[in-house]
């Protein structure tokens, strides 16, 4: 069997394989009638080979490009200075990319066309060939390698001292652990992530205000039909850590006909008036619940089309969610502010293990 | 260059006319001996195909990449500190937001050329990772991924991954709202993973999300340790094709032994390195005409707002498809613990996806036995099989991937949005199979046709009148270079499975006769000389 699977025979002397027994062809069918390779069609000159003055005229075409090459980079720099940013001007940034842009592609393209059109026109176009060789090494190489492995292993004793070996081992494998123990500190101490993700913002009394301007909102505000984009008061009051509290504490907050609403006994006194308030973070993986469709009061997450029935306490209708948006508590306080009852009685956004 | 003689054991080098280059020349060669490496490499012979310049695309763009994106590392404040945008686009004018997005935005607005530099980087890191599939593309249909060149398929495929990883922490520097809300889904994602997602996405964002963190931290493997790696691969990877040489498409006087193209000196350091400046050109094109990623349209990181219609960059989407494709309902609380199967589900999928592709070369070995090198290239209707998985494997990537535009399919073509998902569910699931049979069928189809074509000759468009009234249409016998590429390829057949020396057929001789049935069982076999020659006088 040959190792030739193509039955190049004549060519560049291609002795496959040699040096080392034929490799193994596996089901691989070896025909011994094959049809012959019948070696290298005959060269076929190109138009600058026969008309000297198409030649002439590729020659040109080469230099010219590589000169309208730095036509382009000087273009390029005096659009730099030629079209400034102005402050007051928006539109400059767009001549400024522009004309910056245009000159270097010019001088870019100019280049590569320029060379391609000199390798393929007037370079030499007769092909080359080069002999492959096997990828294994050589026999004596091979077994030169195999000797050296051995002449090391008995001038060290790595084989023989196998106490010597195995402690090495041992060490090699626990010198790295301390490095992923220092990754602990990527993350604050002292602190436990699940408990965290279990708590908002939201307590008992807190006003329901509009994001992004802190405004508290009346009952009386929110119209049938709306919907608001709703934070804690106090939010845009805190020190640090105001994108933290807002990607848990995020609600939205819509008023239906309280005919419409199909609420759940335990959460009778959840709303007020058909004021209802969930959190606005998906319970996918978090994007923000922001799309609210009045007609039929569905909420769609628009990152991966989630569908929550805000009528039917926000469960899910459509898309890769499970959970409801956990609903908070409302009321109205003495001056006619809506406020929370408590908490979010249920961890907000996405599912994590711990979760129960 | 000079000439080197030696006498008695001093070495002296005797200056030739080579005027300056030559003085160079000599200078740098005694110091690095460079001569062997032009000896070694000058005059290497590379074929020449178009679809090998997906490769060198890839390998462009990565340079383009690192180029642009070293002038923007000079800008750009990888903090997510708290600032007042100050700068001169005035709808932000005194908005809170990171000093990353101020830096973004200082980048694309006071900057002359800075808004050039964003758009040449993101579009080279597009065109990079497209590059990288096209090219793996190539590979795959032409079984270049045969003995000796396993390993390097690997690595190549490891570096698509790290393109993707390269191109997702970039996306996500600049601290706009769609990056920001990458994130979240990246830490939803983390969150759902059983035992330990919790606490790696604590540590990840060094909090609760988003924490102030995360932008420095992606920022660090973005510009230091993923370019590195990459780096590193590369290198291995090109030195393999060096190592190997390069395969070339069947053709005549080519063989297993052989290379037949065009030395690197001088013709392909002209075309290479001209095709270098013509990626680097086309993309500096797009940077000067199109817009991409205005972060300033879509405003600093607010874990509230939302714009409708939000899509990562085109090579995410097959992973943000896959998590839009899960019926409802799939999330439990078992043992106290919840299960969110809605994001296990893509996960684990896609990670078995990736693995068949990973080591597709091993199976596709295995199951042939085959160990010979493998340097002529398949026309990818004679691998039917082979064709067919990945024809398969494409289906099922652009189903995912055409998922991730869902709500965009809807509301383009006034669909439903629950429909074009369930038809997404569909092509996913029922999409691959129906690819396989017909790119399978297509092949043997071509393959019938190659056989008809070299025994029967061609159709010459050249109607004859026979005496007896008949019309007959001339076929032409193709030349014998022409009928070289149609009968040379390697065919296989199924295995036999036979009892080992135990007398035993074990379950893993089994296996790999069932998979070889199935990848050889309908086989066109290549046309013989015998075959030739019974067919001769016979073109009609």
């Amino acid at each position: 069997m040959a190792t030739d699977d193509n039955s190049g025979k004549d060519l560049t002397a291609a002795d496959s394989g040699a040096g080392h027994n034929p490799a193994n062809a596996g089901t691989a069918v070896v025909v011994r009638d094959a049809v012959d390779n019948p070696g290298f069609p005959p060269h076929r000159p190109r138009v600058t080979d026969l008309n000297p003055s198409a030649e002439r005229r590729a020659e040109r075409t080469v230099y010219t490009l590589f000169y309208l090459s730095i036509v382009g980079s000087v273009f390029a720099i005096a659009a730099y200075m030629a079209f400034p940013i102005v402050d007051t001007d928006p539109g400059s940034v767009r001549l400024n990319n522009l004309f910056i842009g245009l000159g270097l592609a010019l001088a870019l393209l100019a280049i590569g066309i320029g060379a391609v059109h000199w390798g393929k026109a007037l370079m030499s176009d007769h092909e080359g060939i080069d002999v492959r060789h096997p990828v294994r090494g050589s026999e004596e190489t091979r077994a030169r390698a195999v000797e050296i492995f051995a002449e090391a292993n008995e001038e060290s004793g790595i084989g023989r001292r196998s106490l010597i070996r195995n402690s090495l081992i041992g060490a090699l494998i626990a010198f790295p652990l301390p490095a992923v123990v220092l990754f602990r500190g990527l993350g604050p101490m002292n602190e436990n992530p699940s408990e965290l993700l279990t708590h908002t913002m939201w307590t008992k009394g807190t006003r329901l205000a509009i994001d992004p301007t802190g405004t508290p909102i009346k009952a009386s505000d929110v119209t049938l039909g709306s919907a608001f984009h709703v934070i804690p008061e106090g939010l845009q009051d805190l020190p640090s850590g105001r994108l933290e509290e807002k990607a848990k504490a995020a609600v939205l907050l819509m008023r239906l006909k309280p005919e419409d609403l199909n609420e759940l006994p335990e959460r009778a006194g959840w709303s007020y008036d058909g004021i209802v308030a969930y959190s606005k973070i998906c319970t996918h993986v978090g994007c923000p619940v922001a799309l609210y469709e009045q007609q039929t009061h569905h909420l769609l997450c628009p990152c991966h089309q989630s569908q929550f029935d805000v009528s039917n306490h926000c469960e899910v209708i459509f898309g890769p969610a499970k959970r409801p948006l956990p609903q908070l508590p409302i009321a109205v306080d003495s001056e006619g502010y809506l406020i929370a009852q408590s908490d979010f009685t249920e961890p907000v956004g996405p599912s994590f293990w711990e979760r129960h | 260059m000079s000439i080197t003689k030696t006498t008695t054991g001093v070495v002296e080098t005797t200056k030739s006319n080579g005027g300056f280059t030559g003085a160079a020349a000599n200078y740098i060669d005694e110091r690095t001996s460079i001569s062997t490496a032009v000896k070694e490499l000058g005059r290497k012979i590379f074929p020449d195909h178009w679809s090998f310049l997906l490769g060198e695309v890839a390998l462009y763009s990565f340079v383009i990449i690192l180029l642009s994106g070293t002038f923007l590392t000079f800008f750009f404040s990888a903090s997510m500190a708290p600032v007042h945008y100050e700068g001169s686009y005035v709808p932000l004018k005194g908005v809170e937001m990171s000093a990353a997005m101020s830096s973004s935005l200082n980048i694309s607005f006071d900057i002359r050329g800075g808004l050039l530099m964003r758009q040449v980087h993101h579009w080279a890191a597009l065109l990079f990772v497209a590059s990288i599939g096209l090219h793996m593309l190539r590979i795959y249909f032409t079984g270049a991924f045969r003995k000796p060149r396993e390993l390097n398929w690997v690595i190549g495929f490891i570096l698509f991954i790290l393109a993707m990883a390269e191109g997702f922490t970039g996306y996500s520097l600049p601290d706009d709202l769609l990056s920001g809300n990458g994130l979240r889904i990246i830490d939803g994602m983390v969150k759902g993973i059983p035992l330990v997602g919790t606490w790696i996405s604590f540590l990840l964002f060094g909090g609760e999300f988003p924490g102030e963190a995360i932008v420095g931290r992606l920022y660090s493997l973005h510009i230091l340790l993923l370019p590195a790696i990459i780096i590193a691969l590369i290198a291995m990877h090109l030195l393999f094709v060096v190592v190997h040489k390069h395969t070339q498409y069947p053709g005549a006087g080519r063989t297993n032994q052989n290379v037949v193209g065009y030395p690197v000196l001088p013709v392909y350091a002209a075309k290479a390195g001209g095709f270098f400046f013509i990626v680097f050109g086309v993309v500096m094109l797009m940077a000067s005409l199109f817009t991409i990623n205005p972060i300033w349209n879509y405003g600093p990181y607010d874990p509230s707002p939302v714009s409708a219609g939000t899509q990562p960059d085109w090579y995410i989407g097959f992973a943000d498809g896959a998590l839009r494709l899960i019926p409802p309902g799939l999330e439990f609380v078992w043992l106290d613990r919840t299960w969110s199967f809605n994001i296990l589900i893509p996960l684990v999928s896609l990670g078995l996806f990736i693995l068949v592709v990973l080591i597709y070369p091993f199976i596709e070995a295995w199951v042939t036995g085959d160990k010979r090198e493998h340097h002529i290239l398949d026309r990818p209707r004679n691998a039917p099989t082979r064709t067919a998985i990945g024809a398969a494997g494409v289906t099922f990537y652009a189903a995912l991937w055409s998922t991730a535009s869902s709500d965009i399919i809807a509301t383009h073509f006034h669909v439903t949005m629950e429909g074009v998902i369930h038809a997404c569910q569909f092509a996913t699931i029922v999409g691959p199979f129906i690819a396989f049979f017909v790119a399978k069928r297509v092949c043997l189809a071509l393959q019938k046709k190659d056989r008809e074509i070299v025994l029967h000759g061609y159709e010459s468009g050249r109607i004859v009148r026979l005496p007896g009234g008949e019309y007959i249409e001339v076929h032409q016998p193709v030349d014998e270079y022409e009928r070289w590429k149609l009968v040379s390829y390697s065919d296989y057949k199924p295995l036999m499975i036979r009892p080992n020396d135990q007398g035993r057929i074990t379950a893993g001789q089994r296996v790999r006769g069932g998979l070889s049935r199935w990848f050889f069982e309908d086989r066109i076999v290549p046309v013989t000389t015998t075959e030739l020659e019974q067919s001769h006088g016979d073109h009609h």
